[in-house]
Parts: C-alpha cells; sequence; structure tokens
C-alpha cells in the first residue's frame, strides 16, 4: 500500500509510539511568537529548565502586536528579544525586521519540502505549502518543542482535495479555500491533514499555495499540504542552491516525498472551480459562504487587507489593480498592512502603496493586530469589516463587531463601493 | 491529579470557538489567575450570563466541535483557573482537546446519543457530575435523575492526567 506525503514525512520523523496511534515526531522547526511563547519561556524558567533543543532550528518574530500599544505588550516583546538573546536565536525578528509569521518565515526560507514545523499558532497549516507538515499548537506543545525538539500526534489520516477546472476571471485562492470549508463545515476535516492537489494547484504561485493552506485549520485540519513540484523549487532555489547542483536535482530529491498513486485518502473530494464565483462569510463561523453577488446590499465601516491569508504581494498587487484611479467611499475606512517588510518595499517600488495611499487607504507597518481585534484596526459595537483575514468569530476583530471574509479583489471593490461588491476582474 | 468532579456548566451549542472562551484581547495577560474573570465573555449563546452562571461549576458539558478555531492555550487555562478541568462534549477540536491533556486537564467524548439523552434529563438543573478514572464512568446526578455513562480515553491521554501533562511526561521520557 502506497503512502502519503504527510504519512512519508511522519515515517522520516519517527521517535515513538507511545499509545495507539500517537506518534511522537521529531522537529525540524519550531517557530515563536511573542503572544503565545513567553508563557512557555516563563514556565521554562519556573521550572529550571530555561534550555532550547537547537538554536538553529528555533525562530523567533514580534509580530501580533508590533510595535507595542501598551506595558502588557511590550513586556510580552521583552521576555520573546531577551529570551532568543540568551539562547543567541540568530532567526529573530523585532520592529523594523518583522513581518507576519506564516508569510516572514516562508519569505526567510525556512520551511523546506518533508519538513516538520509546529508553532504557538493555529495558521501554522499554512506552511504545507511547501510540502511540509505544519500544525499549530498550545504553549505547553510549543514549550516541550522548544526543549526537546518533539511533538505527539496522531498518525496522519488525509482528506484528498482535487482542485480542477478553469478559473473564472476574479476568483482568487481565497474564493476556493473559502468554498471548500464551506463544503467540508468547520470540523469536516477534524485530525485530519488537507492535500490539495489537481491542475488549479499545479497552476497556482507558492502564494497562492499558502493561502489554500492558511485556512486549513478553518475547517478543523492539522495541516493542509501541496506537493512540491518546480514552482516550490523556484520559491526556494536563493536558499538551497548551494545544496544541489542544479533545480532538477533538487526537485527529484523532493520527490521522495511525494503521495504515491496507490496511497490510501480518508476522503477524495473533486472540487471543480469553473462555476465558483467570488465568496464572502456571513454569520460567525467560516463555513457560512455565500457569493458575493447574494450580500450586495450589506454596508461596511471598514474593510482590511493584510494578514497571514492575504497580505502577500499578489494580494497586494490584486488590490491595488482595482484601486488604481479610484477613491473609497467616504463612509469607509480603509486599512492595508503588507504582511512583511520585504513585501512592504516591494509594493513601494511597484507603486502599489501610492495606488493604496491615493485611493484614501491607510498603510499600516506589518502586523497581525486587526484580525484577532488586539490592535491597528479593532471594531466599535456594530461595527461591519469587509476582511481578508481568515476569522469571522463573534467579537473577533472588536466585541460586537461584525466581520465578512473576502478575497483581496473583493475588499478592494468592497472599499470603492461601501457596500460588499464584486470587483470588475469578476464577469460572472 | 486534578479534580474532575462537580457542578455541571452546559453550554448547548455547537462550534464554540476559543475567541469566545478567552477574547484575544486578554492574550496580553502573562500569567493564568489574570484570565479568569474572562472565562466565556464573548460567547453568543441567549441567556447565557458568564459572570454568574460560571460560579461554583466545574465541568462544562457542550455538543461538537468545542474549542476550535485559535490555538491560544489561553482557553484551557481560563477554564483552569476557574476550577474547571473536565470538558464533556460530542466532538472537540484537535489543538484544543491536545492542549486540555497537555496540562493534566481532561476532554472526553462522548457518542451523540448519551450526549443528546444528558442534554435531555440533565441541562439547565442542579446537576452534579462524579468522575471514576479507575472504572472510566461519569456519574451524574439531579434530584431526580441518576446516570452513569462509560467513556473511554487512550492510554496516552490517561499517562498525561495521571503525570501532570505533557511537560512532565516529555521530559522523562525524550
Amino acid at each position: 500500500m502506497g503512502k502519503t506525503i504527510a504519512e512519508k514525512i511522519f515515517n522520516a520523523h519517527h521517535v515513538d509510539n507511545p499509545a495507539e496511534d500517537i506518534h511522537v515526531i521529531r522537529l525540524d522547526a519550531v517557530f515563536c511568537h511573542e503572544i503565545t511563547t513567553p508563557m512557555a519561556i516563563n514556565d521554562l524558567v519556573t521550572r529550571n529548565k530555561d534550555r532550547v533543543f537547537d538554536t538553529n532550528k528555533i525562530k523567533a518574530v514580534i509580530d501580533h502586536v508590533t510595535p507595542a500599544k501598551d506595558s502588557k505588550t511590550a513586556e510580552q516583546g521583552k521576555i520573546l528579544r531577551d529570551w532568543a538573546r540568551r539562547h543567541n536565536i540568530l532567526d529573530f525578528f523585532d520592529i523594523g525586521r518583522n513581518g507576519i509569521c506564516h508569510v516572514l518565515f516562508p519569505e526567510k526560507g525556512f520551511v523546506r519540502p518533508g519538513f516538520t514545523v509546529i508553532m504557538g499558532d493555529s495558521h501554522t497549516c499554512t506552511h504545507g505549502a511547501f510540502g511540509a507538515f505544519a500544525a499549530g499548537v498550545g504553549t505547553t506543545d510549543l514549550e516541550v518543542g522548544i526543549l526537546k525538539g518533539v511533538c505527539a500526534f496522531h498518525y496522519p489520516s488525509t482528506i484528498k482535495v482535487n482542485i480542477s477546472g478553469q478559473m473564472p476571471g476574479g476568483v482568487l485562492a481565497k474564493d476556493i479555500i473559502l468554498s471548500v470549508i464551506g463544503r467540508l463545515g468547520v470540523n469536516g476535516a477534524t485530525n485530519k491533514v488537507l492535500e490539495f492537489t489537481g491542475p488549479i494547484v499545479d497552476a497556482m504561485t507558492m502564494e497562492s499555495r499558502m493561502t489554500l493552506c492558511n485556512m486549513s485549520v478553518e475547517a478543523g485540519a492539522t495541516s493542509g499540504i501541496c506537493l512540491p513540484d518546480m514552482t516550490t523549487v523556484e520559491y526556494l532555489w536563493e536558499f538551497i542552491k548551494n545544496e544541489y547542483s542544479d533545480k532538477k536535482e533538487a526537485l527529484d530529491d523532493f520527490g521522495r516525498f511525494l503521495s504515491d498513486a496507490d496511497a490510501r485518502y480518508d476522503q477524495v473530494i473533486e472540487h471543480d472551480v469553473s462555476r465558483l464565483e467570488p465568496m464572502v462569510t456571513f454569520g460567525y463561523k467560516p463555513d457560512q459562504v455565500k457569493p458575493v453577488k447574494e450580500m450586495e446590499a450589506i454596508k461596511v465601516d471598514q474593510v482590511y487587507i493584510g494578514s497571514c491569508t492575504n497580505g502577500r504581494i499578489e494580494d497586494l498587487r490584486v488590490a491595488a489593480n482595482e484601486l488604481a484611479g479610484q477613491k473609497i467611499s467616504n463612509s469607509v475606512r480603509g486599512i492595508v498592512s503588507p504582511a512583511t517588510p520585504k513585501i512592504y518595499r516591494q509594493a513601494m517600488e511597484e507603486g502599489i502603496l501610492k495606488i493604496f495611499l491615493d485611493a484614501g487607504f491607510c498603510v499600516t507597518n506589518p502586523t497581525c493586530g486587526a484580525c484577532l481585534g488586539m490592535s491597528n484596526g479593532v471594531l466599535a459595537q456594530g461595527e461591519v469589516c469587509a476582511s481578508t483575514t481568515n476569522r469571522n468569530f463573534n467579537g473577533r476583530m472588536g466585541k460586537g463587531g461584525m466581520v465578512h471574509l473576502v478575497s483581496p479583489a473583493t475588499a478592494a471593490a468592497t472599499a470603492i463601493a461601501g457596500y460588499i461588491a464584486n470587483s470588475r476582474l469578476f464577469k460572472g | 491529579m486534578k479534580n474532575f468532579s462537580g457542578k455541571v456548566l452546559f453550554l448547548d451549542r455547537n462550534d464554540i470557538n476559543t475567541d469566545e472562551i478567552i477574547p484575544a484581547k486578554y492574550l496580553s495577560e502573562i500569567s493564568k489567575q489574570a484570565l479568569g474573570p474572562y472565562l466565556l465573555e464573548d460567547i453568543k449563546l441567549d441567556g447565557f450570563m458568564p459572570r454568574t452562571d460560571i460560579q461554583e461549576k466545574n465541568v462544562v458539558i457542550t455538543r461538537t466541535n468545542f474549542g476550535c478555531g485559535s490555538s491560544r492555550e489561553h482557553a484551557a487555562w481560563a477554564l483552569e483557573v476557574n476550577n474547571i478541568n473536565l470538558v464533556i462534549a460530542e466532538s472537540f477540536a484537535r489543538i484544543f482537546r491536545q492542549n486540555m491533556f497537555n496540562c493534566g486537564m481532561m476532554a472526553v467524548e462522548l457518542p451523540a446519543e448519551a450526549m443528546d439523552r444528558i442534554f435531555r434529563d440533565f441541562a439547565d438543573k442542579e446537576t452534579n457530575l462524579e468522575t471514576n478514572l479507575e472504572k472510566n464512568i461519569f456519574i451524574i446526578t439531579t434530584k431526580n435523575h441518576h446516570l452513569e455513562v462509560s467513556f473511554s480515553i487512550s492510554e496516552f491521554d490517561r499517562a498525561l492526567v495521571m503525570t501532570g501533562g505533557w511537560v512532565e511526561y516529555a521530559d522523562s521520557k525524550y
């Protein structure tokens, strides 16, 4: 019987099998941010175990609330910063060089096909776009990861989502993943890995694949995963060129992780996108989705473009394309947060930031802040936000606020119209 | 080992997420105790009054996919500092469930039929639940009803409960 990519990665990292289908695996990367790591650091200090398993495999960033907004968030940043310094963690990213973890760390080449990755952040599943097993965990799992370089999981059972058809103009990776979550439901993939395959995924950029994998957890999945191919090699090439004689050799090497043709899946879902329309959430769960045209009367107070889901350069490009020469509605507050300094710079050099500013957007520094209602765009009671983020939970972006999740194209069109609207790219 | 018995708080809804259990604005706290007053502050549940309804409760019984969304272990901690170490549900989100056992707490799944019966006969009453970990039985009682429900947890989860959590377990083994 063949194996899936997730099974192959597990087998290559096996440490222990303490019970039933529980497998303890060795970790290639442990990522840390200032919200969930300080409690792990403090606990290690209290236990007199203030050590790290491997300085080079730990990467840390201050990204959730940056610059610090108050004394408490300043203290969280300080705990992470002091810890990174005393353990000589060289890949620590502080203000000026910091960006959203799930955008910054891939950009630095920290994730490779076949890797196992954990972080105290549910959207760690994003990194599966590189053919890695990447899972969000709580602070205790993170703490043990930092100390021992291991983590326990159920042996992976996989749902394959085969994405095919002709992508209609104006339909983006975000619309695809929203439609997949709508189909699976918020617990349709609980304890499973979502493996995204098919011609649409093959043709996607790494950025789009990250958007796809990023929201896997909204269907309950442990990790999203895409099979490594030449697009993966091209993205990583500047970081791996000394390890391989050419790109073909890298591709062949990554090929050992590819799912076998006779691999066994828990479920195989055929997802044809030919008739897919831009999607938007209603209600308070990310599986409550509708085509944008069915929600067009909904007025919004704020439009937010950014986050680990849609704060990448291609997201800003598609939004800027919609906004060029336009002004956003007087009744809308527009906020855009390029997800990393590199993206910020690229957007500046390409004239994208000027388009946003001319349209009436506020351009903030890279940060997670608004997405989880911590800073930089918190909603007031009764306010409505069209957002390119990943969660429309009750109170997510501020107590009593309503969040409608959309693609960056829909977000830009909505900002101009003042109510939820399809972009000009969509001709349906 | 922690306490897994006491008065029951019923949360009759599916998909209660960790933002509802503890909103993100409290994630800047760096002590578990500080989370205590904010447990379930943003829950969308008609008639539920967080501050008063949580008082004196030691067990939560809820429906499907409890603890979905954010990985924040603050959700388990907010329960813990309110003396709630046991959540019983039809199903859990993976990270929340793991966080509970990692802290030496319990997140136990029961089949839909058992959950329906428990909600029908015991919800909205002065219900008490006693956990017998040797026999794997929950004994649920009110004035007029008495029910014994068997449950199962894996050897691994039991070991985490017995040792006090994943840090102790992993440190002794790896």
